[in-house]
């Protein structure tokens, strides 16, 4: 139950955690664009300019490469840098800092160096903004060694696996949810579960959800229906970072289940579910009683007009009528 | 004018010597895959050993440089030794990086060398990034970006300098323009007049040198290092120089003549060097000979060494992706 003084959003929890990071270690810079005054595009950033001044919340022009290089330079050479893209689908810019440099500068450089970064940024959809602003890319990603990756969600997972992220040496990507940043929850004083652990959110005995970010919400309603409506007693598993990603949890959970199905809001084709669905057949074969099942949006841009958008996105309503069925 | 007889003995000996030991540390690198001792490819600087001896013995071990593919001569300029920069170029155990960097990705941190950079451009924002740590620890170093003519027209040069100006960061970028990204003339790949000129967009302080001519690029440099240092902000040096190799080991240099080419090769930074030091009487032509061959058996040596070293184990493959 939410409780709106106590409480607060996923938003305000970013926002927290950066703030946080800034006080407690001067080391700690923040790149990105219109973080200044503005206070961020989605508001992650408000406040910090007017408290930690522009020295270390460095709005940056619109140069996503070099802006991020930039920061894996400082990293290279003693700071911990965050960095805002403003929407994932502008990570597409920097790709060459993350996956040919700053991911890579450890291994190639014979354990010499640690390159402490996060880059954080709203990814995925339901917000009708179109196809250049609505994608979830995190699925790239795990085909990138040396790159740790977290996807919340939830406020709480929001912010302190953002705090752990900035003081660890490896980079991060952050994958915030821009569709959760206005939903509640209580912040706690750390960690629930260790990092690199999925939560099981919801026990249930004859299906695995394995999920993460806002699909865990999409999945939690459909598990109430299911039990409700048609008797279906659904296990929901939140992955909360995909790097590491914790397969244990998910295998104990098939072999009680003996079904799995994966929930992400990105394509089906090549995506996380394909991944975890691999790796799902490798080690449960024995125990599963059908095949491993995807939903995911189709291979497909994500449609502005609200319709079209609803009816690309995996939401509730389709997991329970792909679901209904499926023992 | 550059006029040799203000420069000190000590240090004139000391650039050349670097230089030499840059030239013939390549020609061994040559001559092991001529051997098929030395694998996969490389990027050899030989004729450009001026502007990387002319830079880099400005430079500090706690003063940054990021290097470029052909980056054998900023490392040995930035202080690297010979033998275990051989050892990477081979692969092996015992190189800077356990042989898992190779020639394109080889680092040193405790002399403050960032990596050379297998990819065009790569360089710039990890330079100015180190510049930023730079000011932001309120030191009086530099960090140095090495690129060639081909990276003026990636987005991170622009990108780079825009910021590196627009945050007044200490950090020289230092373009070797050798007039061929691989195969294409920079006629057909810089617009609007020479690279130097294009600093003056930025607002950053911008000159052009003879980069075969290591006193001058040793001189110039120096006047703007000391001016960088301690606030001074980002510069930019355009060094005109040529590469005597092809791109890489595999190039036929079907794409220039070889009466260019021998143009350019009377031009040897090294010969004019020493040439210059006989004329104005500060050392014998015995002198150069004797340093020649000392550093030639040296380097017959370091070669040999390397050579024998082990390949890492294949346990390493798959450490060091992570801090753990």
């Amino acid at each position: 139950m939410s409780n709106k003084t106590t409480d607060k959003s996923y938003l305000e929890a970013v926002n927290e955690a950066i703030s946080e990071e800034l006080a407690s270690d001067e080391d700690v810079v923040f790149f990105g664009e219109d973080i200044g005054m503005y206070g961020g595009a989605f508001g992650a950033a408000r406040g910090l300019w007017e408290k930690y001044g522009s020295s270390r919340v460095v709005e940056s022009p619109i140069s996503e490469n070099s802006f991020t290089g930039i920061a894996i330079g400082a990293a290279l050479t003693g700071l911990k840098p965050i960095v805002e893209i403003m929407f994932m689908d502008f990570i597409t810019l920097a790709m060459d800092q993350i996956v040919n440099h700053g991911t890579k500068f450890r291994y190639m450089y014979g354990g010499q160096v640690t390159v402490p970064i996060v880059i954080r940024t709203p990814g995925g959809g339901g917000r009708r903004y179109g196809s250049s602003h609505s994608q979830s890319l995190e699925g790239w990603f795990l085909r990138v060694p040396g790159l740790r990756i977290a996807v919340p969600s939830n406020p709480s997972d929001a912010k302190w696996i953002l705090r752990y992220a900035v003081q660890d040496k490896n980079p991060w990507l952050v994958v915030e949810s821009k569709k959760l940043y206005g939903t509640r929850g209580k912040l706690g004083n750390g960690l629930r579960l260790p990092i690199g652990k999925a939560e099981v959110l919801r026990e249930g005995a004859e299906i695995t959800i394995v999920t993460y970010s806002r699909m865990v919400h999409e999945s939690m309603e459909a598990a109430e229906v299911l039990k409700a409506e048609h008797g279906i007693d659904v296990e929901v598993i939140d992955l909360r970072t995909l790097n590491p990603l914790d397969v244990e949890t998910v295998f104990d959970s098939v072999k009680k289940t003996g079904r799995a199905v994966v929930v992400e809001e990105g394509c089906l084709t090549g995506g996380v579910g394909a991944e975890i669905a691999s790796r799902i057949s490798e080690n449960c074969f024995d125990i599963l009683k059908v095949p491993v099942k995807r939903i995911a949006a189709p291979d497909s841009p994500v449609p502005m007009s609200p319709v079209l958008e609803d009816f690309v996105l995996p939401s509730a309503g389709r997991i329970i009528s792909e679901l209904k069925d499926f023992l | 004018m550059i006029d040799i007889k203000e420069f000190d003995r000590e240090l004139l000996l000391k650039l050349y010597k670097t230089m030499v030991l840059i030239r013939l540390f390549e020609k061994k690198i040559e001559y092991g895959f001529s051997r098929n001792q030395i694998h996969g490819t490389t990027h050899l600087c030989i004729g450009q050993e001026g502007t990387a001896v002319g830079v880099c013995s400005h430079l500090r071990d706690t003063d940054y440089a990021v290097s470029t593919h052909r980056g054998h001569g900023h490392s040995i300029g930035k202080g690297l030794e010979p033998l275990p920069l051989m050892a990477e170029v081979m692969g092996k155990q015992g190189g800077y990086c356990k042989g898992k960097g190779g020639t394109q990705h080889v680092a040193f941190l405790k002399k403050g060398f960032l990596g050379t950079n297998g990819i065009t451009g790569g360089g710039l924002p990890i330079a100015t990034g180190a510049a930023f740590t730079i000011k932001q620890k309120k030191r009086d170093d530099i960090s140095v970006s090495f690129f060639g003519d081909g990276a003026v027209a990636q987005g991170t040069f622009h990108e780079s300098l825009n910021m590196a100006s627009l945050w007044n960061l200490p950090v020289l970028f230092v373009c070797e323009n050798n007039m061929y990204g691989m195969s294409t003339h920079v006629s057909k790949t810089v617009s609007g007049g020479s690279i130097a000129e294009r600093g003056a967009a930025y607002g950053i302080e911008s000159i052009s040198l003879d980069g075969m001519n290591v006193l001058e690029v040793y001189e110039k440099t120096g006047e703007l290092i000391k001016k960088m240092r301690g606030g001074g902000g980002p510069k930019l040096i355009e060094c005109h120089t040529y590469r005597y190799s092809g791109h890489s080991k595999s190039d036929m240099r079907i794409y220039r003549t070889r009466e260019e080419e021998n143009e350019y090769k009377k031009k040897c930074p090294i010969k004019r060097l020493q040439k210059e030091m006989i004329e104005a009487g500060v050392e014998t032509e015995e002198k150069f000979v004797t340093i020649q061959k000392e550093i030639s058996i040296t380097m017959t040596d370091v070669y040999q060494e390397a050579l024998d070293m082990p390949f890492p184990d294949t346990s390493e493959a798959l450490k060091e992706i992570f801090f753990e």
